[in-house]
């Protein structure tokens, strides 16, 4: 879907002169614009319209999983979750 | 990343479901609304608000660019288009209504418009071709601001200028809360402008108006997990700024983004189709890059224009009063290869999503 809205992740895979080799998955590489970010190879980034517009974190992405596990699992994790967003 | 971690698991989703169900409450109605076509997409495609109690409801605001663009600022493109200027716009600019025309009808009577998927591409088009004037047709929100500004910071080459009509996120939620009978009681926040703006551009809606506010990402685990979490909040009567979306989205957002956009912009009021003029809710190129402003170039002024056909009930549509369906031109004369309004033209209008939904 090519449209402007969607910002879709990718990995980093070569660095060069403010932009970027990136891996949408599947094989599909495209070179996009780093100049909004600090990013280094192997790290996500959010794509949009040919510009990364943010790093993205892996280890956030495992953690917010594993809280909605939990919080499906007993009530107390949710607090967990919230001091955390509030102390973010 | 996100594929493998399963942000889309069904069985996680009927779980989730179940705690909105229990923390919902028995009988008055709550409506939470947000402002994001991607949101309504998710939402929409994956069926989510089937698994919503009747005292949940979920609805659409201004969430999408191009819908929102009014159509002043098209006949201003439509405009430079006829007069022989290249126009670069992203593919859902193309069939926007203007007034009369949208750049597909001037493209149809041989104005030379063209598709780009980035800023850039503008940029290189008008570098290979330096005898022809070109125009980015410049929309979107916060997301896609930032990287206009970079390419005018960059000092494009002489042929080349903006027609900026960005526009902000936070100032059209204010416009939702001040509509009286809207009665919304809590925001789900968008994840990919958050990104850039941070979770602070939204510390007003809590604080100010005791708005309970959830940024929240895209895949339907994200959009689940935000409705419960102000669900939770209006049972326990508070009123807090939460971030479902920590995986992209922090507290200041994308800094260097916002200090290129200032760098660039300036915030000034601004038009909003259908929805009349929002106070600092757009963007304008500050003086000192007036050379790359198309209205300062090719000296356009055009200050009113037509927003809203005859019987086409956007205006409506896009602050979630009402929904596609109760339009009396949903898929009659309005479809998504005959559209009527805005909402049905853009990937992200609320109308065109549900009509390739089949929602009747
Ligand atoms: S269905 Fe068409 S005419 Fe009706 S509100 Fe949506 S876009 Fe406008």
């Amino acid at each position: 879907m090519k449209t402007m809205c969607l910002a879709i992740p990718a990995k980093v895979v070569k660095v060069q002169n403010g932009k970027a080799l990136v891996d949408f998955g599947e094989g599909v590489l495209r070179e996009v614009d780093i100049s909004l970010v600090d990013v280094e190879v192997g790290e996500y980034v959010l794509v949009h319209a040919g510009y990364a517009i943010q790093v993205l974190s892996r280890e956030e992405a495992e953690e917010t999983l594993r809280l909605w596990r939990e919080l499906l699992e007993a009530e107390s994790s949710l607090e967990t979750k919230q001091q955390r967003v509030q102390n973010a | 990343m996100l594929e493998h971690l399963r942000f889309r698991n069904p069985d996680l989703a009927k779980r989730v479901a179940e705690k909105i169900r229990e923390t919902a409450p028995k009988k008055d109605v709550v409506k939470i609304c947000h402002v994001c076509g991607t949101h309504e997409w998710t939402i929409t495609h994956y069926g989510l608000r089937s698994l919503l109690p009747s005292t949940v409801e979920v609805i659409a605001g201004p969430g999408c660019p191009v819908c929102v663009t009014p159509a002043s600022e098209v006949d201003e493109a439509v405009a430079l288009a006829l007069k022989g200027v290249v126009v670069a716009c992203f593919g859902d600019a193309l069939r926007v209504p203007g007034s009369e025309k949208s750049l597909l009808d001037a493209r149809a009577e041989g104005a030379d418009v063209r598709v780009v998927y980035s800023a850039m591409d503008a940029v290189h088009m008008a570098e290979k071709e330096p005898d022809k004037e070109f125009v980015f047709f410049a929309i979107g929100f916060e997301t896609t601001a930032p990287s206009t500004a970079l390419e005018v910071l960059r000092k494009p080459p002489r042929n080349l200028s903006f027609l900026v009509s960005h526009r902000l996120i936070p100032p059209a939620m204010e416009l939702l809360l001040g509509i009286g009978d809207l009665n919304i009681d809590g925001f789900i926040a968008p994840g990919h402008v958050s990104t850039v703006i941070g979770l602070k551009a939204y510390e007003v809606f809590p604080k100010a108006y005791r708005m309970p506010t959830v940024v929240a990402g895209f895949e339907p685990l994200d959009v689940l997990f935000a409705i419960y979490m102000i669900l939770k909040q209006i049972k326990e009567g508070t009123a807090r700024l939460e971030n479902e979306y920590v995986r992209a989205v922090s507290w200041e957002g994308n800094i260097k983004a916002q200090e290129i956009m200032q760098r660039a912009f300036d915030t000034v009021d601004g038009q909003w189709r259908g929805l009349g003029e929002l106070p600092s809710s757009t963007l304008k190129l500050k003086e000192e890059h007036a050379a790359f402003d198309a209205r300062e170039k090719f000296g356009i002024r055009i200050t009113s224009g037509r927003d809203i056909p005859p019987g086409c009930q956007c205006h409506l549509i896009m602050i979630g009063k009402i929904r596609p369906t109760e339009c009396p031109l949903f898929m009659k004369a309005c479809t998504p290869q005959k559209p009527v309004g805005a909402c049905m033209v853009g990937i992200e209008g609320t109308c065109r999503i549900w009509a390739k939904s089949q929602i009747k």
